[in-house]
């Protein structure tokens, strides 16, 4: 089936959000669109190239008509599918603070010894977007300690390290840091704020 | 949508700027009259404001802006309208003095609507310290609204564009994502904590960020508006240097990247984009983040090159402000590419 879209007069993103909707809906082969400009000819072949569609263009009088080719009789229907970053199917919406290099109150060597343990046993499980740390915990994250190992994998994975950069100063360890990234506590309170769960050891 | 925001919000803000290339391909063309070694910075230089020398120790900056709004309310439309008209001032590192507001406004339209965009621009006005000394309406079928901003410099401080030095950093006192967010929330998609945080950004004055960069060796300074981060960092590197981006590091409103994955772009963003066609290197696979550094802000924050030992200390200073800033790449000689995006 073609479906036909005549965005002529209509500003950006309008021509782009209504060829978006058509291209998603079950059915549909090939989207036109007829539009009016240069730009918007440009951005509607970005989207499609950005969804892994195939589109060409031709100029018409003063308008220029798009086509977009969803889904020919040769190819697989998983084309349809949204194009969904990685991070929404890997990672939770969980944040896991560290506010100390040590698990718990009492002994400080046993604090030790469980944060790294902590440290292994999350990279073993589902794995959180955002780690936090601060005042000692940034600690955690500098050069020459025994979870670096750990936090390097979590990062690998695509799990964001971030280590406030006042607690990094204030232990001068600013030029140690080995994993991830400085952040400031505008964006500790905005993870926080937007984490689904927040997990403090 | 309300009758009032129809008419009200068109494709406004700096995404309604005219695209770079044209303008400079219209300027080129201009001739610029006599010489005159007082006018030490003018419109040749693409910088933020002209400097007018009037004594050895007392320049004149000025600057104008205006345009049509890219939010409902009309209070607030007054009040980005005038952050971004006196950020120019601020760019150049001067002091705010006078104002005169430009309005556009249909004779037909409620009187009222355009007291509330006069009152939020009066009130930003009185923020940066500077006085309201008059105005120009004129009958027009849009609204549009700006000012005429004056203020005064030492003629050894100005802050100008193009002084960038090698082994710089690049400091960003705003985050990215103001056009995009704008377009998705004219289509209905944006939340309103989206919202909020881009009316927070376009409404806070860049003079807490500029009085804070004075104090340390700042080499080049611009504010971002509709020519995007990376039109406007083009624009400030000197002809022997090069840029290079960290895109992890550059400060965005995080909802901005969701919006962009679902194409909510801007014909502005797209006309940055092609006028930087081959100036660019993206060694970043991330279409989002690629949108957002083309994306024309409204009364963006402030883009600096400062002297790498300063930088660390300014950041910090920077980052006791409201909004975050960040430290985005750095200055290096020049190469096969004008930016790089890493």
């Amino acid at each position: 089936m073609i479906q036909k879209i005549d965005v002529r007069g209509k500003q950006c993103p309008i021509p782009l959000i209504e060829a978006k909707k058509a291209v998603e809906t079950p059915g549909i082969q090939i989207v036109e669109v007829l539009v009016d400009n240069e730009i918007a000819v440009q951005n509607l072949l970005k989207m499609t190239k950005q969804k892994g569609l195939t589109a060409d263009y031709q100029k018409a009088h003063d308008d220029y008509l798009v086509r977009i080719i969803v889904q020919s009789q040769d190819k697989p229907l998983d084309v349809l599918a949204p194009v969904k970053s990685t991070e929404d199917h890997l990672h939770s919406d969980t944040v896991v603070v560290l506010s100390s290099d040590r698990m718990g109150q009492g002994d400080d060597a046993l604090g030790k010894v469980l944060m790294k343990g902590f440290l292994y046993a999350l990279t073993q499980q589902q794995l959180p977007k955002t780690i936090l740390l601060y005042n000692s915990g940034v600690k955690l994250s500098a050069e020459d300690t025994d979870t670096i190992s750990d936090l390097t994998l979590l990062q690998e994975q695509g799990v964001e390290i971030l280590s406030c950069g006042t607690c990094l100063n204030h232990y001068q360890l600013t030029d140690q840091l080995a994993v991830g990234e400085v952040t400031n506590m505008y964006t500790i309170v905005e993870k926080m704020n937007q984490a689904g769960k927040l997990i403090k050891p | 949508m309300s009758q009032e925001s129809t008419i009200f919000c068109k494709n406004g803000g700096c995404t309604a700027k005219l695209g770079p290339d044209i303008l400079s391909h219209v300027l080129k063309q201009i001739p610029q009259g006599n010489p005159d070694k007082d006018l030490l910075v003018g419109y040749h230089h693409s910088d933020d404001a002209a400097v007018y020398r009037l004594t050895e120790d007392l320049a004149m900056v000025q600057t104008l802006d205006f345009f049509p709004p890219m939010i409902d309310d009309p209070y607030l439309f007054g009040q980005i309208a005038a952050t971004n008209a006196l950020s120019d001032i601020y760019a150049m590192g001067a002091q705010v003095k006078t104002a005169l507001n430009i309005v556009c406004f249909p004779e037909q339209m409620d009187l009222n609507i355009l007291g509330k965009i006069l009152l939020g621009g009066s009130e930003k006005v009185a923020e940066a310290g500077g006085v309201l000394a008059g105005g120009h309406s004129i009958h027009d079928e849009g609204v549009k609204y700006g000012l005429s901003v004056t203020g005064v410099i030492h003629p050894n401080q100005i802050l100008a564009n193009r002084q960038s030095q090698i082994a710089d950093k690049l400091i960003l006192t705003k985050p990215l994502g103001i056009g995009i967010i704008c377009a998705a929330n004219r289509m209905g998609a944006a939340s309103t904590a989206s919202m909020d945080m881009a009316v927070t950004s376009m409404t806070t004055l860049n003079r807490y960020a500029s009085e804070i960069l004075k104090k340390y060796r700042v080499h080049s300074c611009t504010d971002i508006t509709g020519f995007g981060l990376l039109k406007h960092l083009d624009e400030m590197l000197d002809e022997s240097h090069s840029a290079i981006i960290l895109s992890e590091s550059v400060p965005v409103i995080s909802e901005a990247l969701d919006y962009a994955e679902n194409f909510f772009l801007t014909a502005a963003g797209q006309r940055n984009r092609n006028a930087l066609a081959n100036k660019v290197q993206f060694a970043c696979q991330n279409f989002a983040m690629e949108e957002l550094l083309f994306d024309p802000q409204t009364s963006g924050g402030l883009l600096v090159c400062i002297d790498p030992e300063d930088a660390p200390a300014a950041l910090r200073e920077l980052n006791t402000l409201s909004l975050q800033s960040n430290m985005i790449g750095e200055v290096v000689k020049r190469s096969d590419y004008r930016i790089k995006v890493i």
